[in-house]
């Protein structure tokens, strides 16, 4: 039988090393071959999708082979319905965002070959199981985004790019001694995350090690205060890597405090729920007010996505299966919506060389299958019920507000403000009167049209029949919150 | 009962998605469609209603969500209100569809509209079928959205766009509440379906916060004081619009969400007094507003916020039938009036009322239907408004509130008087600058007559809710129906002499400038609110933004930028030159010597 995981995982690799090997002039070829891997892992995912027994609870699809054994370090990877959907959201972003790059012109190997190592990173981070490995997989996606926002990127690319490689990377080292930390507090000593969740540390122990697994992934989540990263190397990163970022490697950060803080550290997680859900309900407030004073497009859509993942802190802070569906549903939610608005922003900055809010205007005389597009993405980001976000923001709302009412309170005002700013940039962008520079703008082509279609179905789906996605997690985050 | 009332939504949803997909190619074919979705819809709403005497209840259409381990299923409700809703919504949706072909012709966005305007009767169909609060929560943002982009439709202007935001904001701000609201009853009583609001109990003082919760999104959505500032500036919408969401269907789902949980504001006195109160104050202050404005369809936003407050203000005083009552008959003589008015502003190019007059002469038929729906709006016997608002007095007498009886009695004068001087000024009397008006085409025209025949007669089906525990008078009402009649008639005659007559001295005039001025700056509420509320939330932000970039990520850049000093003081040691190094060995074995030799 063929290891599906690790093909899935591993074909990206094996596209670098094939482009490797083919000549850089061949740019043709080049985009093909991405392409073409990019398409298989999808398919992959979707196989494993439709083989997926959405009742177990357990790890499936596991490969399980000794690796530095004398270490006890295991290649040990598999699936569950937690990181299933974010695996099947990579998979889709990564070759929807490979369409887009197809307007890359610079160096065109040399950023399929980054692109794809950050694919494989990413897909590894998701699904293996030893913190090791896991470890090595976080610490892959690092490189080629560095490259990525540093070379592709806008004026201000290296800075960006700086800073986001230092600030993430100073935090996964506090992420290494954790791991060192559990490994050897454990007996046997173990690396194997699934073991390390029946071991029950002592309580001291387990507010050290939570904080700092929590603080690294608090730096990639983003959250309050750690987040300003984030806005630099959105606005730096090219448009396809702008939608990676936030469709996917912000999910990183929530991922691993599902895997690993609950789980591990169940009496520290019970302690410090308040501190958590505090920073979510920050993260959701302070998120959509900094956003609103934006006049940068995709700087104010970057502070949304902080908003955004506040949610994710607050059903996780809730330790309730509805607040962890909430987070869960809200991590795929944010990854689809977001990935579209910053495609959409990148369909703008093609034609117009800058975004600058107030410099468009009346662009749905122009441009009127754009202007559904990103009013449809819009209303579905400010979490109009009906439209996928909506689903997880009221599970991680419904959660939080049957354990920290206040903090519910102080959510529902940041939605308020999540309205004003997100139909203040509607009206800015595309009603009022008719911008006379942005009148000669392109309709989208067919390929921007088509990379943005299936995450507005998806987020038409989603909103309208949730079950689609919850049905995948339901099983494995009960019985999460059934150890609290 | 037949389990076919889910399907009514679905023919408008239809005709949105052809709409909204082959529009451009439909060209005006996008009218027929949504027309004839709208009579499907209508006509299985009449079949819902004649499936009604085999008797109502509600039944379910699957599992939505998993919430705390209760299944949260959707489902249909079917009962006279629901159905009085369904038929309101249809039948005046597909007449305003069939003005709109005339009101709208020749518009660059003409598919865009009728797709909008499919997707908001099924939004609506959906949210009066809806069993529980989360079903009705989705199609109220639905309708809310639907509302925003007909408010915005003609986006070339800052001011429409400006409005869309206002009142998808201010509504959004009730609709907080609603949310807060309805998880407060789910986490104490655990349900979030209708029919268990007439047994859940729950701790004081927490219900009666959540129903006052709820009640917000009410507010919200009809337009009652606080969060009533949307509608008269939503009017810069197209008046067809105005004349189905602003006016006979969306504005009334807050009445009918207060109607549908019933059974939770009697449980608690203090709401169902919040409500009263609430209706009270929007009926009179808006009364008050319409009595000086000058342009016709703001006349007619604060006069639908006044009578929205009345049907508040009857369900308050715990008039269930007459509250749902003035709602029908409301829905339909509003909608002839916006219609009437869409009509004459079609006809003269101008929305202010000072400069019209006389226009009865040629605009016979709009006039005609103007007049009906007046008369039916300020309670006129034997006109449809007469019968609703006699049942809301008779109500508030029966059960002792002599204050909201007089406020009813008080609003219905202002209400005489303001649709008098809206008459006068631009039907009768001398024009008053130059106008060539002429009469809508039929597709306009129709439509007034038919809602103009309701205008008169609907008013004797009485409520749809009579068994519902209608108050049978044990006193004579008679002499309420007499003061009621007196009360709107003196109000039209004063209206007469006033403004046709001109008997209004200047004297008075100039001593109640002051009032005047606070009634034409609509007792400053938005000034107060722009100062209150859209200033400092303004502010914050762009605080909030500085703090972000001077102190959070300063201190990011600070603890770089120290890194970096400190690493170029150490660099300093590391010159790469072998002299250097040497020398400092030399000091160094220096140093040691030295130290060596003191010891």
């Amino acid at each position: 039988m063929i290891p599906l995981l690790s093909s899935i995982v591993f074909l990206p690799l094996l596209g670098a090393v094939m482009l490797l090997l083919i000549p850089s002039q061949m740019v043709k070829l080049i985009r093909t071959v991405s392409v073409l891997i990019t398409g298989s892992v999808l398919i992959l995912s979707l196989y494993l999708m439709m083989h997926f027994d959405t009742s177990r609870m357990m790890m499936q699809f596991t490969e399980y082979h000794p690796w530095l054994s004398g270490l006890n370090i295991w290649y040990f990877v598999g699936v569950d319905g937690l990181s299933l959907g974010l695996v099947v959201l990579t998979a889709l972003l990564g070759l929807i965002a490979c369409l887009a790059s197809m307007g890359i012109e610079q160096r065109v190997k040399e950023y399929f070959i980054f692109y794809l190592l950050l694919m494989t990173g990413m897909l590894g981070t998701f699904l293996a199981l030893d913190l090791v490995l896991f470890y090595i997989f976080w610490e892959v996606v690092l490189i080629p985004m560095y490259f990525l926002i540093g070379i592709w990127g806008g004026p201000r690319r290296e800075y960006a790019a700086v800073k986001f490689f230092l600030y993430t990377l100073a935090a996964s080292v506090l992420m290494l001694v954790a791991i060192l930390g559990v490994y050897f507090l454990s007996n046997p000593h173990t690396f194997n995350i699934l073991e390390l969740a029946y071991v029950g540390f002592a309580p001291h122990w387990q507010l050290i090690l939570f904080c700092a697994f929590f603080l690294a992934f608090a730096v990639k989540v983003p959250v309050f205060p750690f987040h300003t990263w984030l806005p630099d190397a959105h606005v730096e990163a090219p448009t396809p890597i702008s939608v990676l970022l936030a469709g996917v490697l912000l999910k990183m950060g929530g991922y691993g405090i599902f895997r690993i803080c609950l789980p591990l550290f169940k009496h520290a997680a019970h302690e410090l729920a308040y501190i958590v859900g505090i920073l979510g309900a920050i993260n959701v407030f302070y998120g959509a007010c900094v956003a609103f004073a934006q006049t940068d497009f995709k700087k104010m859509i970057a502070y949304s996505s902080v908003s955004h993942m506040g949610f994710v802190l607050l059903g996780a802070a809730s330790l309730t299966a509805t607040g962890f569906n909430g987070a869960v549903l809200e991590m795929f939610n944010h990854g689809i919506i977001t990935a579209g608005m910053f495609l959409l922003v990148g369909v703008l900055y093609d034609r117009a060389h800058t975004r600058e809010l107030k410099l468009f205007g009346g662009l749905s005389s122009s441009m009127p299958i754009y202007a559904f597009c990103l009013t449809f993405l819009a209303l579905a980001s400010l979490g109009l019920p009906g439209l996928g976000g909506f689903v997880g923001e009221f599970l991680s709302l419904a959660a939080v507000f049957g354990v920290f009412p206040w903090l519910g309170v102080i959510t529902v005002l940041g939605l308020v403000i999540t309205v004003i700013y997100f139909l203040t940039m509607l009206g800015e962008v595309l009603l009022g009167a008719v911008n006379p520079k942005c009148s000669a703008y392109q309709e989208m082509n067919g390929r921007e049209l088509w990379c943005v279609v299936p995450l507005m179905m998806i987020a038409l789906i989603v909103g309208f029949y949730p079950h689609s996605v919850l049905q995948f997690q339901e099983a494995v985050l009960l019985s999460l919150s059934r150890l609290f | 009962m037949m389990n076919i009332a889910h399907y009514v939504p679905l023919s408008p949803l239809l005709a949105f998605v052809i709409n909204i997909i082959f529009g451009r190619k439909l060209k005006s074919a996008s009218a027929a469609v949504a027309i004839a979705a709208s009579i499907g819809s209508l006509i299985l709403s009449v079949k819902v209603y004649q499936g009604l005497s085999f008797g109502y209840g509600s039944y379910h259409l699957g599992q939505w969500l998993t919430i705390n381990g209760k299944a949260l299923n959707f489902g249909i409700i079917v009962d006279p209100l629901t159905v009085m809703m369904l038929l309101i919504v249809s039948f005046i949706g597909t007449l305003i569809l069939i003005y709109s072909t005339g009101y709208m012709h020749g518009d660059i966005r003409y598919s865009r509209y009728f797709a909008y305007i499919s997707l908001f009767m099924s939004s609506m169909l959906g949210l009066v079928l809806s069993d529980n609060f989360v079903m009705l929560l989705i199609c109220w943002e639905g309708v809310g959205l639907c509302s925003y982009l007909l408010i915005s439709f003609w986006h070339e202007r800052p001011a429409a766009v400006a409005a869309g935001i206002k009142a998808f904001v201010t509504t959004r701000i009730g609709d907080t509440g609603l949310l807060i609201g309805m998880l407060i009853l789910f986490f104490t009583c655990g349900t979030f379906y209708f029919c268990d609001l007439a047994t859940v109990k729950g701790p004081e003082p927490l219900m009666t916060l959540a129903a006052i919760l709820i009640f917000t999104g009410a507010m919200g959505k009809s337009a009652q004081f606080p969060l009533h500032v949307w509608l008269p500036d939503a009017m810069e919408g197209p008046t067809a619009v105005s004349a189905l969401i602003h006016a006979a269907t969306m504005v009334a789902a807050g009445v009918y969400l207060v109607a549908r949980c019933f059974p939770l504001f009697v449980a608690h006195p203090i709401a169902l007094e919040t409500v009263a109160v609430i209706g009270a104050i929007s009926a009179l202050m808006a009364a008050s507003i319409a009595v000086v404005t000058n342009d016709i369809k703001r006349v007619m936003a604060y006069s639908t916020i006044s009578q929205l407050g009345l049907m508040m203000l009857a369900l308050g005083v715990g008039g269930l039938s007459a509250g749902t009552f003035h709602l029908m008959t409301h829905a339909f003589f509003k909608a002839l009036l916006f219609l009437c008015a869409g009509s004459v502003i079609h006809a003269v190019g101008t929305q202010d009322i000072q400069k019209m007059g006389g226009l009865f002469s040629t605009l016979k038929i709009t006039s005609s239907t103007f007049i009906v729906g007046t008369l039916a709006l300020a309670g006129i016997f034997p006109f449809a408004g007469f019968w609703s608002k006699d049942e809301i007095l008779i109500t508030a007498w029966n059960n002792h509130h002599p204050i909201f009886f007089g406020v009813v009695l008080l609003t219905s004068f202002l209400t005489a008087f303001y649709m008098g001087r809206l008459i006068f000024l631009v039907l009768f009397g001398k024009s008053r600058s130059d106008l060539h008006p002429h009469e809508s085409p039929a597709s306009m025209t129709v439509p007034l007559i038919v809602l103009s025949l309701f205008a008169c007669f609907v008013g004797f089906i009485g409520s749809p809710l009579k068994e519902a525990g209608r108050m049978e008078a044990g006193v004579e009402t008679y002499w309420i129906m007499l003061a009621s009649s007196v009360v709107s008639i003196s109000a039209i005659f004063l209206a007469y002499f006033v403004y046709l007559r001109g008997f209004l001295p200047v004297s008075i005039r100039s001593r109640f400038k002051g009032l005047h001025d606070l009634l034409s700056h609509k007792y400053y509420i938005d000034e107060f609110y722009d100062f209150i509320f859209v200033k400092p939330c303004a502010l914050l932000c762009r605080m909030a933004y500085s703090f972000d970039f001077h102190v959070i990520d300063g201190l990011v850049n600070l603890v770089a930028d120290l890194a970096q000093s400190v690493s170029g003081v150490l660099r300093k040691f590391q010159t790469g030159f072998a002299q250097n190094y040497l020398l400092v060995q030399a000091l160094g074995l220096v140093v040691i010597i030295i130290w060596l030799l003191k010891i």
